[in-house]
Protein backbone atom coordinates (compact mmCIF):
# COMPACT_ATOMS: atom_id res chain seq x y z
CA UNK A 1 0.00 0.00 0.00
CA UNK A 2 2.26 2.68 0.98
CA UNK A 3 4.71 1.61 -2.24
CA UNK A 4 1.53 2.38 -4.43
CA UNK A 5 1.16 5.49 -2.85
CA UNK A 6 4.25 6.38 -3.03
CA UNK A 7 3.94 5.10 -7.04
CA UNK A 8 1.19 7.60 -7.29
CA UNK A 9 2.80 10.33 -5.18
CA UNK A 10 5.78 10.42 -8.26
CA UNK A 11 3.24 11.51 -10.69
CA UNK A 12 2.81 15.18 -10.38
CA UNK A 13 -0.76 15.50 -11.01
CA UNK A 14 -1.32 13.79 -7.89
CA UNK A 15 1.33 16.38 -6.31
CA UNK A 16 -0.87 19.26 -7.76
CA UNK A 17 -4.04 17.81 -6.32
CA UNK A 18 -2.80 17.33 -3.22
CA UNK A 19 -0.93 21.05 -3.14
CA UNK A 20 -4.56 22.15 -4.29
CA UNK A 21 -6.52 20.47 -2.08
CA UNK A 22 -4.89 21.26 1.14
CA UNK A 23 -5.06 24.92 0.32
CA UNK A 24 -8.52 25.25 -0.67
CA UNK A 25 -9.10 23.47 2.28
CA UNK A 26 -7.33 25.60 4.53
CA UNK A 27 -8.50 29.01 2.93
CA UNK A 28 -12.12 27.60 3.63
CA UNK A 29 -11.69 26.71 7.24
CA UNK A 30 -10.52 30.01 8.21
CA UNK A 31 -13.17 32.06 7.26
CA UNK A 32 -15.89 29.37 7.95
CA UNK A 33 -15.38 30.26 11.89
CA UNK A 34 -16.60 34.00 10.76
CA UNK A 35 -19.48 32.56 8.24
CA UNK A 36 -20.56 30.11 10.75
CA UNK A 37 -20.46 32.68 13.80
CA UNK A 38 -21.74 35.22 11.65
CA UNK A 39 -24.54 33.17 10.17
CA UNK A 40 -23.74 33.83 6.54
CA UNK A 41 -23.29 30.22 5.98
CA UNK A 42 -25.90 31.17 3.95
CA UNK A 43 -23.88 32.74 1.59
CA UNK A 44 -21.82 30.19 0.99
CA UNK A 45 -25.09 27.96 -0.17
CA UNK A 46 -25.87 30.04 -2.39
CA UNK A 47 -22.89 31.30 -3.77
CA UNK A 48 -21.67 27.89 -4.75
CA UNK A 49 -24.88 27.73 -6.97
CA UNK A 50 -24.57 30.59 -8.86
CA UNK A 51 -20.90 29.30 -9.73
CA UNK A 52 -22.50 26.14 -11.24
CA UNK A 53 -24.39 28.48 -13.17
CA UNK A 54 -21.40 30.80 -14.05
CA UNK A 55 -19.91 27.32 -15.11
CA UNK A 56 -22.46 26.16 -16.73
CA UNK A 57 -21.93 29.35 -19.10
CA UNK A 58 -18.60 28.95 -19.23
CA UNK A 59 -18.88 25.62 -20.53
CA UNK A 60 -21.31 26.48 -23.38
CA UNK A 61 -19.12 29.59 -24.28
CA UNK A 62 -16.35 26.71 -24.60
CA UNK A 63 -13.78 28.83 -22.90
CA UNK A 64 -10.64 27.16 -22.16
CA UNK A 65 -10.31 28.93 -18.93
CA UNK A 66 -13.02 28.51 -17.09
CA UNK A 67 -12.20 30.26 -13.44
CA UNK A 68 -11.64 33.88 -16.29
CA UNK A 69 -15.86 33.88 -16.24
CA UNK A 70 -16.85 32.33 -13.06
CA UNK A 71 -14.45 34.09 -10.52
CA UNK A 72 -16.12 37.66 -11.73
CA UNK A 73 -19.71 36.27 -11.74
CA UNK A 74 -19.41 34.73 -8.45
CA UNK A 75 -17.51 38.03 -7.12
CA UNK A 76 -20.89 40.08 -8.13
CA UNK A 77 -23.00 37.78 -6.97
CA UNK A 78 -21.67 37.82 -3.58
CA UNK A 79 -22.21 41.37 -3.20
CA UNK A 80 -25.30 41.31 -4.34
CA UNK A 81 -26.21 38.66 -1.73
CA UNK A 82 -24.74 40.02 1.08
CA UNK A 83 -26.73 43.55 0.06
CA UNK A 84 -30.00 41.96 0.13
CA UNK A 85 -29.33 39.59 3.36
CA UNK A 86 -28.76 42.50 5.25
CA UNK A 87 -31.63 44.77 3.75
CA UNK A 88 -33.85 43.89 6.47
CA UNK A 89 -37.13 45.31 4.37
CA UNK A 90 -36.59 42.63 1.43
CA UNK A 91 -37.05 38.78 3.18
CA UNK A 92 -33.08 37.90 2.62
CA UNK A 93 -33.58 34.35 2.57
CA UNK A 94 -36.25 34.24 -0.20
CA UNK A 95 -34.17 36.19 -2.03
CA UNK A 96 -30.71 33.95 -1.68
CA UNK A 97 -33.15 30.97 -2.32
CA UNK A 98 -34.42 32.43 -5.48
CA UNK A 99 -30.66 33.31 -6.66
CA UNK A 100 -29.78 30.15 -5.63
CA UNK A 101 -31.99 27.80 -7.01
CA UNK A 102 -32.29 30.03 -9.72
CA UNK A 103 -28.86 29.59 -11.00
CA UNK A 104 -28.77 26.04 -10.73
CA UNK A 105 -31.51 25.67 -12.75
CA UNK A 106 -30.71 27.76 -15.27
CA UNK A 107 -27.14 26.34 -15.61
CA UNK A 108 -28.71 22.82 -15.97
CA UNK A 109 -30.89 24.50 -18.96
CA UNK A 110 -28.08 26.29 -20.35
CA UNK A 111 -25.57 22.93 -20.35
CA UNK A 112 -28.86 20.29 -21.65
CA UNK A 113 -29.11 22.85 -24.38
CA UNK A 114 -25.74 23.68 -25.73
CA UNK A 115 -23.66 21.57 -24.06
CA UNK A 116 -21.56 19.83 -27.28
CA UNK A 117 -20.41 17.02 -24.92
CA UNK A 118 -21.35 13.32 -25.66
CA UNK A 119 -21.52 13.02 -21.48
CA UNK A 120 -24.18 15.75 -20.01
CA UNK A 121 -24.86 14.15 -17.05
CA UNK A 122 -21.20 13.42 -16.08
CA UNK A 123 -20.40 16.76 -16.77
CA UNK A 124 -23.38 18.43 -14.69
CA UNK A 125 -22.61 15.26 -11.83
CA UNK A 126 -19.04 16.18 -12.15
CA UNK A 127 -19.77 20.38 -11.62
CA UNK A 128 -22.15 19.41 -8.39
CA UNK A 129 -20.29 16.60 -6.52
CA UNK A 130 -16.87 17.40 -7.93
CA UNK A 131 -15.21 15.56 -10.96
CA UNK A 132 -11.68 14.15 -11.39
CA UNK A 133 -10.98 17.69 -12.16
CA UNK A 134 -8.85 17.83 -9.01
CA UNK A 135 -6.76 15.27 -11.17
CA UNK A 136 -6.22 16.67 -14.10
CA UNK A 137 -5.60 20.53 -13.20
CA UNK A 138 -2.55 22.11 -15.41
CA UNK A 139 0.32 23.96 -14.44
CA UNK A 140 -1.92 27.30 -15.00
CA UNK A 141 -4.57 26.76 -12.85
CA UNK A 142 -2.11 25.23 -9.95
CA UNK A 143 -0.64 28.93 -9.90
CA UNK A 144 -3.62 30.85 -10.08
CA UNK A 145 -4.64 28.35 -7.52
CA UNK A 146 -1.74 28.78 -5.60
CA UNK A 147 -1.54 33.26 -5.77
CA UNK A 148 -5.36 33.36 -5.27
CA UNK A 149 -4.64 31.14 -1.53
CA UNK A 150 -1.91 33.47 -0.86
CA UNK A 151 -4.00 36.53 -1.14
CA UNK A 152 -6.94 34.98 0.66
CA UNK A 153 -4.20 33.96 3.72
CA UNK A 154 -2.62 37.45 3.48
CA UNK A 155 -5.48 39.44 3.61
CA UNK A 156 -7.15 36.93 6.62
CA UNK A 157 -4.14 37.59 9.02
CA UNK A 158 -3.69 41.13 8.20
CA UNK A 159 -7.12 41.90 8.94
CA UNK A 160 -7.63 38.96 11.41
CA UNK A 161 -8.79 41.42 14.17
CA UNK A 162 -10.97 42.97 12.70
CA UNK A 163 -12.80 40.30 11.31
CA UNK A 164 -12.96 39.11 15.44
CA UNK A 165 -13.86 42.60 15.79
CA UNK A 166 -17.15 42.70 13.21
CA UNK A 167 -18.13 39.10 13.62
CA UNK A 168 -17.86 39.21 17.69
CA UNK A 169 -20.02 42.72 17.95
CA UNK A 170 -21.00 44.97 14.73
CA UNK A 171 -22.41 47.99 16.74
CA UNK A 172 -19.41 48.10 19.04
CA UNK A 173 -16.74 47.76 15.30
CA UNK A 174 -19.48 50.73 13.84
CA UNK A 175 -19.50 53.02 16.93
CA UNK A 176 -15.26 53.14 16.97
CA UNK A 177 -14.99 53.73 13.62
CA UNK A 178 -14.68 50.26 11.75
CA UNK A 179 -16.12 50.51 8.40
CA UNK A 180 -17.99 47.39 8.87
CA UNK A 181 -19.62 47.33 5.54
CA UNK A 182 -16.16 47.52 4.17
CA UNK A 183 -15.47 44.55 5.97
CA UNK A 184 -18.28 42.70 5.52
CA UNK A 185 -17.71 43.02 1.95
CA UNK A 186 -14.27 41.43 1.72
CA UNK A 187 -15.53 38.64 4.01
CA UNK A 188 -18.19 38.22 1.03
CA UNK A 189 -15.86 38.89 -1.99
CA UNK A 190 -12.82 36.14 0.02
CA UNK A 191 -15.51 33.66 0.12
CA UNK A 192 -16.74 33.83 -3.53
CA UNK A 193 -12.98 33.41 -4.32
CA UNK A 194 -12.91 30.10 -2.27
CA UNK A 195 -15.79 28.90 -3.40
CA UNK A 196 -14.95 29.43 -6.47
CA UNK A 197 -11.14 27.53 -6.18
CA UNK A 198 -13.47 24.82 -3.86
CA UNK A 199 -15.59 23.68 -7.13
CA UNK A 200 -12.45 22.19 -8.50
CA UNK A 201 -11.93 19.83 -5.47
CA UNK A 202 -15.53 18.94 -4.20
CA UNK A 203 -18.21 20.15 -6.52
CA UNK A 204 -20.64 23.10 -6.16
CA UNK A 205 -23.26 21.40 -3.57
CA UNK A 206 -20.14 19.95 -1.31
CA UNK A 207 -18.59 23.17 -0.84
CA UNK A 208 -20.59 24.28 1.82
CA UNK A 209 -19.34 20.88 3.97
CA UNK A 210 -15.81 22.22 3.54
CA UNK A 211 -16.47 25.73 4.99
CA UNK A 212 -18.71 24.40 7.75
CA UNK A 213 -17.69 21.12 9.40
CA UNK A 214 -14.00 22.07 9.82
CA UNK A 215 -15.40 25.31 12.46
CA UNK A 216 -17.91 23.26 14.17
CA UNK A 217 -15.78 20.34 14.76
CA UNK A 218 -13.32 23.05 16.18
CA UNK A 219 -16.35 25.05 18.11
CA UNK A 220 -16.59 21.49 20.09
CA UNK A 221 -13.21 21.46 21.63
CA UNK A 222 -12.06 24.56 21.97
CA UNK A 223 -13.58 28.10 23.80
CA UNK A 224 -11.46 31.06 22.51
CA UNK A 225 -11.85 32.76 18.69
CA UNK A 226 -7.81 31.73 17.72
CA UNK A 227 -7.62 28.19 19.11
CA UNK A 228 -10.96 27.55 16.93
CA UNK A 229 -9.48 28.90 14.14
CA UNK A 230 -6.02 27.60 14.13
CA UNK A 231 -7.97 24.11 15.06
CA UNK A 232 -10.13 24.38 12.38
CA UNK A 233 -7.11 25.24 9.76
CA UNK A 234 -5.78 22.02 11.12
CA UNK A 235 -8.58 19.64 10.88
CA UNK A 236 -9.11 20.83 7.64
CA UNK A 237 -5.84 20.43 6.18
CA UNK A 238 -5.72 16.92 7.53
CA UNK A 239 -8.87 16.09 6.51
CA UNK A 240 -8.18 16.96 2.64
CA UNK A 241 -5.14 15.38 2.66
CA UNK A 242 -6.52 11.69 3.72
CA UNK A 243 -9.53 12.56 1.62
CA UNK A 244 -7.38 12.70 -1.19
CA UNK A 245 -5.09 9.70 -0.64
CA UNK A 246 -8.03 7.61 0.70
CA UNK A 247 -9.84 8.59 -2.86
CA UNK A 248 -6.76 7.80 -4.61
CA UNK A 249 -5.99 4.35 -2.79
CA UNK A 250 -9.38 3.50 -3.05
CA UNK A 251 -10.85 4.62 -6.09
CA UNK A 252 -13.48 6.31 -4.65
CA UNK A 253 -14.77 10.90 -5.94
CA UNK A 254 -12.52 12.84 -4.62
CA UNK A 255 -14.98 15.84 -3.34
CA UNK A 256 -17.12 13.31 -1.51
CA UNK A 257 -14.39 11.15 0.14
CA UNK A 258 -13.04 14.73 1.30
CA UNK A 259 -16.68 15.51 2.57
CA UNK A 260 -16.91 12.12 4.40
CA UNK A 261 -13.42 12.40 6.08
CA UNK A 262 -14.36 15.80 7.60
CA UNK A 263 -17.99 14.18 9.02
CA UNK A 264 -15.93 11.54 10.38
CA UNK A 265 -13.76 14.62 12.16
CA UNK A 266 -16.79 16.20 13.70
CA UNK A 267 -17.92 13.09 15.08
CA UNK A 268 -15.16 12.62 16.26
CA UNK A 269 -13.98 16.62 17.96
CA UNK A 270 -18.17 16.00 19.34
CA UNK A 271 -16.35 12.96 21.24
CA UNK A 272 -13.42 15.03 22.34
CA UNK A 273 -15.46 17.98 23.13
CA UNK A 274 -17.57 15.99 25.50
CA UNK A 275 -15.56 13.96 27.52
CA UNK A 276 -13.37 16.93 28.24
CA UNK A 277 -16.06 18.79 29.45
CA UNK A 278 -17.72 16.13 31.52
CA UNK A 279 -14.26 15.45 33.63
CA UNK B 1 -13.82 72.53 29.61
CA UNK B 2 -16.92 71.91 26.97
CA UNK B 3 -16.52 67.63 25.65
CA UNK B 4 -19.76 66.99 24.30
CA UNK B 5 -22.17 70.11 23.09
CA UNK B 6 -25.54 69.32 21.65
CA UNK B 7 -27.34 72.46 20.12
CA UNK B 8 -31.20 72.23 19.26
CA UNK B 9 -30.91 68.61 17.97
CA UNK B 10 -33.88 66.49 16.99
CA UNK B 11 -33.41 62.78 17.34
CA UNK B 12 -34.92 60.21 15.33
CA UNK B 13 -35.18 57.77 12.49
CA UNK B 14 -35.95 58.40 9.14
CA UNK B 15 -37.13 61.69 9.43
CA UNK B 16 -39.85 60.90 12.32
CA UNK B 17 -38.44 62.71 15.63
CA UNK B 18 -38.66 61.14 18.96
CA UNK B 19 -36.72 63.98 20.85
CA UNK B 20 -37.03 67.51 19.97
CA UNK B 21 -35.13 70.52 20.73
CA UNK B 22 -32.71 69.12 22.82
CA UNK B 23 -29.86 70.90 24.58
CA UNK B 24 -27.11 70.10 26.90
CA UNK B 25 -23.51 70.37 27.60
CA UNK B 26 -20.82 67.60 28.93
CA UNK B 27 -17.70 69.08 30.45
CA UNK B 28 -14.79 66.74 30.97
CA UNK B 29 -15.05 64.84 34.26
CA UNK B 30 -18.81 65.37 34.42
CA UNK B 31 -21.29 62.47 35.58
CA UNK B 32 -24.44 62.70 33.40
CA UNK B 33 -26.82 60.34 34.04
CA UNK B 34 -29.87 60.27 31.20
CA UNK B 35 -33.18 59.12 32.53
CA UNK B 36 -36.64 58.10 30.61
CA UNK B 37 -39.11 55.93 30.04
CA UNK B 38 -38.61 52.90 27.64
CA UNK B 39 -38.62 54.50 23.91
CA UNK B 40 -38.18 58.21 25.03
CA UNK B 41 -35.05 58.21 23.05
CA UNK B 42 -32.35 57.45 25.35
CA UNK B 43 -30.71 54.95 23.30
CA UNK B 44 -31.20 56.72 20.07
CA UNK B 45 -29.45 59.73 22.07
CA UNK B 46 -26.65 57.57 22.35
CA UNK B 47 -26.31 56.29 18.92
CA UNK B 48 -26.85 60.13 17.91
CA UNK B 49 -23.57 61.16 20.35
CA UNK B 50 -21.95 57.92 18.62
CA UNK B 51 -22.73 59.02 14.90
CA UNK B 52 -24.55 55.89 14.30
CA UNK B 53 -27.64 57.88 13.42
CA UNK B 54 -27.06 61.29 12.07
CA UNK B 55 -29.53 64.07 14.06
CA UNK B 56 -32.60 65.08 12.07
CA UNK B 57 -31.74 68.87 13.09
CA UNK B 58 -29.84 70.58 15.00
CA UNK B 59 -26.18 69.27 15.88
CA UNK B 60 -24.00 67.13 18.24
CA UNK B 61 -19.89 68.08 18.47
CA UNK B 62 -17.44 66.56 20.20
CA UNK B 63 -14.60 69.22 21.13
CA UNK B 64 -10.69 67.82 21.99
CA UNK B 65 -12.51 64.19 21.87
CA UNK B 66 -12.27 61.85 19.12
CA UNK B 67 -15.11 59.97 17.92
CA UNK B 68 -12.51 56.75 18.28
CA UNK B 69 -11.83 57.97 21.90
CA UNK B 70 -14.93 57.08 23.43
CA UNK B 71 -15.98 53.93 25.17
CA UNK B 72 -19.54 52.31 24.32
CA UNK B 73 -21.29 49.88 26.07
CA UNK B 74 -23.84 49.32 24.45
CA UNK B 75 -27.36 48.09 25.67
CA UNK B 76 -27.57 44.86 24.23
CA UNK B 77 -24.62 42.71 22.99
CA UNK B 78 -26.45 39.93 20.53
CA UNK B 79 -23.34 37.64 21.27
CA UNK B 80 -24.40 34.04 20.32
CA UNK B 81 -24.88 31.71 23.17
CA UNK B 82 -21.77 29.63 21.44
CA UNK B 83 -19.70 32.31 20.15
CA UNK B 84 -16.25 31.10 21.25
CA UNK B 85 -14.09 34.22 22.56
CA UNK B 86 -11.77 34.62 25.74
CA UNK B 87 -12.47 37.75 27.91
CA UNK B 88 -8.60 38.92 26.26
CA UNK B 89 -9.69 38.77 23.14
CA UNK B 90 -13.23 40.48 23.61
CA UNK B 91 -10.94 43.03 26.16
CA UNK B 92 -8.05 43.97 23.73
CA UNK B 93 -11.06 44.68 20.70
CA UNK B 94 -11.51 47.39 22.46
CA UNK B 95 -8.83 49.12 20.44
CA UNK B 96 -9.95 48.44 17.45
CA UNK B 97 -10.55 52.09 16.67
CA UNK B 98 -7.51 53.21 17.14
CA UNK B 99 -5.49 50.75 15.15
CA UNK B 100 -6.30 51.89 11.73
CA UNK B 101 -4.42 49.63 9.33
CA UNK B 102 -2.18 48.29 11.90
CA UNK B 103 -3.25 44.52 12.05
CA UNK B 104 -1.49 43.51 15.05
CA UNK B 105 -1.95 45.26 18.93
CA UNK B 106 1.10 46.24 20.85
CA UNK B 107 2.85 45.83 23.78
CA UNK B 108 1.29 48.47 25.70
CA UNK B 109 -2.16 47.76 24.55
CA UNK B 110 -1.55 44.25 25.89
CA UNK B 111 -0.58 45.48 29.08
CA UNK B 112 -3.79 48.29 29.08
CA UNK B 113 -5.72 45.70 28.74
CA UNK B 114 -4.50 43.68 31.05
CA UNK B 115 -4.50 46.56 34.10
CA UNK B 116 -8.15 47.11 32.44
CA UNK B 117 -9.41 43.78 33.66
CA UNK B 118 -7.81 44.65 37.10
CA UNK B 119 -9.26 47.93 37.00
CA UNK B 120 -12.96 46.32 37.20
CA UNK B 121 -11.88 43.71 39.26
CA UNK B 122 -11.36 40.46 36.72
CA UNK B 123 -8.27 39.62 36.71
CA UNK B 124 -7.55 35.84 36.56
CA UNK B 125 -10.26 36.10 33.94
CA UNK B 126 -8.13 36.59 30.82
CA UNK B 127 -8.08 33.07 29.17
CA UNK B 128 -11.79 32.34 30.71
CA UNK B 129 -14.25 32.06 27.78
CA UNK B 130 -16.61 34.71 27.69
CA UNK B 131 -19.82 32.80 27.36
CA UNK B 132 -19.17 30.54 30.68
CA UNK B 133 -19.37 34.19 32.48
CA UNK B 134 -21.84 35.04 34.35
CA UNK B 135 -24.36 38.20 33.50
CA UNK B 136 -22.61 40.61 35.63
CA UNK B 137 -19.20 39.35 34.49
CA UNK B 138 -19.86 39.43 30.93
CA UNK B 139 -21.11 43.06 31.61
CA UNK B 140 -17.72 43.83 33.54
CA UNK B 141 -15.42 42.44 30.62
CA UNK B 142 -17.30 44.86 28.06
CA UNK B 143 -17.00 47.91 30.52
CA UNK B 144 -12.98 46.86 30.12
CA UNK B 145 -13.75 46.91 26.56
CA UNK B 146 -14.86 50.11 26.48
CA UNK B 147 -12.26 51.16 28.86
CA UNK B 148 -9.26 49.91 26.41
CA UNK B 149 -11.19 52.22 23.57
CA UNK B 150 -10.65 55.35 26.00
CA UNK B 151 -9.32 57.32 28.44
CA UNK B 152 -11.73 60.10 28.41
CA UNK B 153 -15.29 59.66 27.99
CA UNK B 154 -17.41 56.03 28.42
CA UNK B 155 -21.13 55.97 27.03
CA UNK B 156 -22.92 53.25 29.18
CA UNK B 157 -26.11 52.06 27.94
CA UNK B 158 -27.95 50.58 30.73
CA UNK B 159 -24.52 49.00 32.48
CA UNK B 160 -26.89 47.24 35.29
CA UNK B 161 -29.86 45.44 33.28
CA UNK B 162 -30.12 42.05 34.73
CA UNK B 163 -27.88 42.36 36.96
CA UNK B 164 -28.65 40.87 40.58
CA UNK B 165 -28.84 43.82 43.58
CA UNK B 166 -25.36 43.16 44.46
CA UNK B 167 -23.80 43.31 40.99
CA UNK B 168 -25.32 46.39 40.40
CA UNK B 169 -23.90 47.71 43.35
CA UNK B 170 -20.28 46.88 42.40
CA UNK B 171 -20.73 47.92 38.83
CA UNK B 172 -22.48 51.31 40.24
CA UNK B 173 -18.77 51.19 42.48
CA UNK B 174 -16.47 50.28 39.67
CA UNK B 175 -18.40 53.50 37.10
CA UNK B 176 -17.55 56.06 40.33
CA UNK B 177 -14.51 54.58 40.85
CA UNK B 178 -13.58 55.86 37.14
CA UNK B 179 -15.67 58.69 37.22
CA UNK B 180 -13.30 59.89 40.08
CA UNK B 181 -10.03 58.87 38.17
CA UNK B 182 -11.11 61.82 35.68
CA UNK B 183 -13.02 59.91 32.99
CA UNK B 184 -16.66 61.39 31.85
CA UNK B 185 -19.48 59.41 32.35
CA UNK B 186 -22.39 59.40 30.25
CA UNK B 187 -25.30 56.45 31.79
CA UNK B 188 -28.55 55.25 30.75
CA UNK B 189 -30.50 54.10 33.93
CA UNK B 190 -33.74 53.31 34.98
CA UNK B 191 -32.51 52.66 38.31
CA UNK B 192 -32.94 56.64 40.04
CA UNK B 193 -31.77 56.75 43.28
CA UNK B 194 -28.67 54.16 43.00
CA UNK B 195 -27.65 56.40 39.84
CA UNK B 196 -28.63 60.17 41.21
CA UNK B 197 -26.56 58.94 44.45
CA UNK B 198 -22.83 59.70 41.93
CA UNK B 199 -24.24 61.69 39.08
CA UNK B 200 -23.42 65.48 38.81
CA UNK B 201 -25.96 65.94 36.34
CA UNK B 202 -28.89 64.66 34.88
CA UNK B 203 -30.88 64.60 31.28
CA UNK B 204 -34.69 63.30 31.75
CA UNK B 205 -36.09 62.84 28.39
CA UNK B 206 -39.66 62.55 27.54
CA UNK B 207 -42.90 64.55 27.60
CA UNK B 208 -40.57 67.42 29.66
CA UNK B 209 -36.94 67.70 28.85
CA UNK B 210 -35.01 68.40 31.72
CA UNK B 211 -30.92 69.20 31.76
CA UNK B 212 -29.09 70.47 35.03
CA UNK B 213 -26.95 69.18 37.85
CA UNK B 214 -28.38 66.91 40.30
CA UNK B 215 -29.54 69.06 42.74
CA UNK B 216 -31.58 71.32 40.39
CA UNK B 217 -33.04 67.99 39.38
CA UNK B 218 -33.88 67.12 42.74
CA UNK B 219 -35.88 69.99 43.17
CA UNK B 220 -37.75 70.10 39.79
CA UNK B 221 -39.90 67.65 40.20
CA UNK B 222 -39.40 66.22 36.46
CA UNK B 223 -39.76 62.60 36.27
CA UNK B 224 -40.38 60.30 38.71
CA UNK B 225 -39.17 61.14 42.15
CA UNK B 226 -36.67 59.66 44.31
CA UNK B 227 -36.79 58.90 48.11
CA UNK B 228 -36.73 62.89 49.60
CA UNK B 229 -33.64 63.91 50.50
CA UNK B 230 -34.39 66.33 53.59
N1 LIG C 1 -33.52 51.53 14.19
C1 LIG C 1 -34.72 52.14 14.44
N2 LIG C 1 -35.52 52.52 13.41
C2 LIG C 1 -36.70 53.15 13.66
N3 LIG C 1 -37.19 53.42 14.89
C3 LIG C 1 -36.44 53.05 15.95
C4 LIG C 1 -35.17 52.40 15.78
N4 LIG C 1 -34.65 52.15 17.01
C5 LIG C 1 -35.55 52.61 17.90
N5 LIG C 1 -36.62 53.16 17.28
C6 LIG C 1 -37.78 53.80 17.94
O1 LIG C 1 -37.32 54.97 18.59
C7 LIG C 1 -37.93 55.10 19.86
C8 LIG C 1 -36.87 55.32 20.92
O2 LIG C 1 -36.06 54.16 21.01
P1 LIG C 1 -34.83 54.06 22.01
O3 LIG C 1 -34.17 52.75 21.79
O4 LIG C 1 -33.99 55.27 21.86
O5 LIG C 1 -35.56 54.08 23.43
P2 LIG C 1 -34.93 54.02 24.88
O6 LIG C 1 -35.22 55.32 25.54
O7 LIG C 1 -33.51 53.62 24.82
O8 LIG C 1 -35.80 52.90 25.55
P3 LIG C 1 -35.37 51.73 26.59
O9 LIG C 1 -35.52 52.31 27.96
O10 LIG C 1 -36.39 50.67 26.36
O11 LIG C 1 -34.01 51.30 26.27
C9 LIG C 1 -38.79 53.87 20.07
O12 LIG C 1 -40.13 54.26 19.89
C10 LIG C 1 -38.36 52.91 19.01
O13 LIG C 1 -39.49 52.21 18.52
MG1 LIG D 1 -32.40 51.98 25.35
Amino acid sequence: MLNTLLTYLSYPFVRYALIVGVLIALCSSLLGVTLVLKRFSFIGDGLSHVAFGAMAIAAVLNMTNRMLIVLPITVVCAVLLLRTGQNSKIKGDAAIAMISVGALAFGYLLMSMFSTSANLSGDVCGALFGSTSILTLTKTEVWLCLILSAAVLLLFTLFYHRIFDVTFDENFSRAAGTHVEAANLMIAVITAVIIVLAMNLVGSLLISALIIFPALSAMRIFRSFLSVTLCAAVVSVTCAFLGIIISILAGTPVGSTVVAVDVAAFALCALIGDMRYKI
Amino acid sequence: MPQIICENASLGYEGRPIVKDLNFTVNAGDYLCILGENGSGKSTLMKTILNLTPPLAGSIRMEGLKPTEIGYLPQQTQVQRDFPASVQEIVRSGFQGRCGLRPFYTREEKALADRNLERIGMEGFAKRSYRELSGGQQQRVLLARALCATQKCLLLDEPVSGLDPKATAQMYEIISGLHREGITVIMISHDLSAALDDATHVLHIGERIFFGTREEYLHSGVGFQPRKED
